[in-house]
């Protein structure tokens, strides 16, 4: 029963729900932007999540985590979307312990994941060297150096990179396949801009210039990096659907609502019939989107080898329904969705950042047409 | 109570029966129309294994394996007739018998019949010896079918009824009609309509086969002229009709969206790609084209899932049931743009209506077919209609 949560499921639902939305909800973010924050998140918010597990969920029991899967994830994350919480929990308690848990030798995953587990550190995944998703084109490079590397390139679009401890990098090894590094955000050579997006989240521009690193940099689980990436990168992918179904849902709510309480021509705005079928419309999009991310995590539990395919799925399809519930929800604010003041906008910007993040919905559609030989 | 113990042994031994029993041919998924063994008074069995499928299943009471033995069914529990639905899936079983009887007026019957009604319909429509078809819409009665005009008029034991049906499936094939007549002139809208059930072979009784933009349709208008329907062939109460039919066309509505029971089609990439070929990089040799596609398979994929997810939630009593309404739009809307991107990958050569190369134009009369999708059974319209009021609670709706 993928699609019926269970008693457990629903309990941790219910609690991530009040939880962020009294703690974290969309002023938090507001108020983070205004200010400029250095971090550009709340760490005592962060605290909170270490308490509560959260930050754990994802590493196993053994290494002071939770041993939670991804459809717990994906609850916390749909959660988020809705209250556009900024949170490293995305980039460091899903993708780079996915990262770690599936590329280090049991040694490295026995340094890092407690402290990732119990939110001590920080840590975000440097993948992306150019605008647009293409794992497969990686240029950064990294040669053996007596027993030790040396890396040098560039990464874009690394989420939170402004404030993580280490980074896991991607580049290029000795070998014909990729590696991942583990290099700490203030070593010698690193050079870091953090960059502020269009929805008030950060998402750091990285260099790396002939840094060196120790043996044990590489993560060593396997000669070839690229099934712990996939793993990594599959792991957000889900998490960023889940994420942007919960602001489908939030923005979907709070448009009905106000179809029922704006006046306009002496009658509420929902009575136009050209306004109920686009809202019945979108509510169709909307639950093909939830039945896609629910199968994702569940597949990604279930550890199956078409997993990717469910992701795939998920990825494109909540992103389409998430750009068409923005779209639609500041269009039936009107005036007042076009305002600052509205969060209206705040959910739209968000919106575009997770459609672009770990590849669009284009990006996905295209991988399952070439699995599928056209 | 029936046990896991025994629910595993049942599965077995159906699953044994099965294999026995099941010609190879019957073991084919069913594509075409004519591939359905639809029964009736007039019905010829289109092969051998149709029929000894057919005759070994309805021995059975395996047409119908949840209803009671005594009507003619095979009695089985909610969970054993699971089990034998799963595995007919599994072996690829054909249903043995298509019939409106048994989607349609059976359920109905069932709920709102009276022990008579049931004794003398539900075992005929069981053995497959009385085909039935459905007297809904009227030419001025469709989205809006309260509004009916077929009259019925009140003859002591009797009822005369005068007037005209549209879109009847099969009227020029069906023995019997269960039909939405106007009993009561000065009621209301929806409370002066009943349920009757009547013999096409009736005098008055005329049907005409509607030809549509297909070429071909199994639709007919219907036409009563002074029929005598006897008063024993109502069901439930005079006026009560449109509750019945409200609870028969949820069954409807229930059949066309169940897509994911059906046979699947094969996937429309790798059609495409048959018809237009690939490229040096193994891409479809229509870039455009081949996005449209890529991003049709998302939406197919996540639409089965959202028919799966409806099952599972209406198990756990989570479900709303007007969810079928966004069920039947989703896989209306669906299947329209599956036709819309099939027969542009086919070009000129699946626009041609009578060649054999085209097998008679079966892609277009396809394509053209599933233009009614978003029309029967509720309109995707009525369905937003429906969407907007039940599950949005919008004002006025």
């Amino acid at each position: 029963m993928a699609f019926v949560l269970t008693e457990e499921q629903t309990l941790l639902r219910d609690s991530a729900r009040s939880f962020l939305s009294e703690k974290a909800p969309v002023a938090q973010l507001r108020q983070l932007r205004d200010r400029r924050d250095p971090d550009g998140f709340s760490r005592a918010l962060w605290k909170s999540f270490a308490e509560m597990g959260f930050t754990g969920m994802l590493v196993p029991e053994a290494h002071d985590g939770l041993g939670l899967g991804h459809t717990e994830v994906g609850l916390v994350m749909q959660e988020i979307g809705r209250n556009l919480t900024a949170s490293p929990f995305l980039a460091s308690s899903v993708v780079a312990v996915t990262a770690i848990g599936h590329g280090a030798d049991q040694a490295q995953q026995a340094k890092l994941l407690p402290r990732l587990a119990r939110g001590e550190r920080i840590a975000t995944l440097a993948v992306d060297e150019q605008s647009k998703h293409h794992p497969e084109l990686i240029e950064s490079r990294a040669k053996r150096v007596g027993a030790g590397w040396e890396l040098t390139g560039q990464k874009t679009f690394v989420i939170d990179g402004h404030v993580a401890d280490f980074l896991i990098v991607v580049a290029r090894g000795d070998g014909a396949g990729l590696a991942m590094f583990v290099v700490r955000r203030d070593a010698p050579g690193v050079e870091v801009e953090r960059v502020q997006m269009v929805d008030a989240h950060n998402a750091a521009r990285v260099r790396f210039d002939n840094v060196k690193l120790g043996a044990d940099a590489h993560l060593a689980g396997a000669t070839d990096a690229s099934a712990a990436l996939q793993a990594a990168l599959d792991a957000g992918r889900a998490a960023a659907s889940a994420e942007m179904l919960g602001l489908a849902d939030e923005v979907f709510t709070r448009t009905v609502a106000y179809m029922k309480e704006r006046k306009q021509f002496d009658r509420r705005i929902g009575e136009f019939q050209g306004l109920q079928h686009r809202a019945a419309m979108l509510y169709c999009d909307i639950e093909l989107a939830r039945a896609a991310v629910a199968h994702a995590s569940s597949r990604l539990d279930a550890g199956a080898d078409d997993a990717w395919t469910a992701v795939a799925i998920a990825k494109a399809r909540a992103g389409a329904s998430v750009t068409r519930a923005v779209q639609e929800g500041v269009q039936m604010h009107g005036g007042m969705g076009m305002t600052d003041e509205l969060d209206m906008g705040l959910f739209m910007k968000r919106a575009r950042v997770l459609q672009e993040l770990f590849g669009d919905s284009a990006f996905h559609a295209n991988r399952l047409a070439v699995s599928k030989s056209y | 109570m029936t046990t896991a113990t025994d629910l595993e042994s049942s599965r077995k031994e159906t699953r044994a029966w099965l294999e026995t029993n099941c010609p190879p041919e019957m073991r084919r998924p069913i594509l075409t129309e004519d591939e359905h063994c639809w029964g009736g008074r007039n019905w010829t069995f289109a092969s051998d294994a149709q029929r000894l499928w057919f005759d070994r299943m309805a021995a059975r009471g395996w047409t119908v394996p949840a209803w009671p033995r005594e009507y003619g069914g095979g009695g089985l529990s909610a969970d054993e007739a699971g089990v034998l639905a799963h595995e007919m899936r599994a072996l690829g079983c054909r249903i043995p018998l298509s019939s409106f009887g048994i989607w349609m007026l059976g359920p109905a019957l069932l709920k709102f019949g009276t022990e008579a009604q049931k004794r003398e319909h539900l075992p005929k429509i069981a053995r497959g010896e009385i085909r039935w078809c459905q007297g809904y819409s009227e030419p001025n009665a469709g989205s809006d079918l309260a509004s009916l005009q077929t009259r019925a008029e009140d003859c002591g034991d009797h009822y005369i009824v005068n007037g005209q049906k549209i879109w009847t499936s099969y009227a020029d094939k069906a023995d019997w009609i269960f039909c939405l007549v106007r009993s009561e002139s000065e009621a209301k809208k929806h409370t002066g309509i009943s349920f009757v059930l009547f013999d096409m072979a009736s005098p008055g009784v005329t049907t005409r086969p509607i030809m549509l933009i297909s070429g071909k349709s199994p639709f007919c208008e219907t036409f009563f002229d002074n029929v005598r329907v006897e008063k024993r062939n109502l069901v439930g109460t005079p006026g009560g009709g449109w509750e019945v039919a409200k609870y028969l066309l949820t069954h409807e509505r229930e059949m066309i969206s169940a897509i994911g029971d059906r046979a699947q089609p094969k996937p429309l990439g790798q059609q495409a790609a048959a018809l237009l070929g690939i490229d040096e990089h193994g891409r479809l040799n229509d870039p455009l084209l081949r996005a449209q596609i890529a991003e049709f398979e998302v939406d197919e994929a996540a639409f089965r899932l959202m028919l799966e997810r409806f099952g599972e939630l209406a198990k756990a009593r989570q479900a709303n049931p007007a969810y079928s309404s966004a069920l039947k739009y989703c896989g209306a809307e669906l299947n329209k743009r599956r036709h819309e991107l099939l027969i542009a990958a086919g070009g000129a050569d699946a626009l041609e209506w009578e060649s054999e190369r085209s097998e008679h134009g079966f892609a277009a009369r396809t394509w053209l077919r599933t233009k009614g999708n978003s029309i029967e059974g509720g309109t995707s319209e009525v369905q937003l209609n429906v969407i907007a009021r039940r599950i949005l609670d919008l004002p006025g709706a």
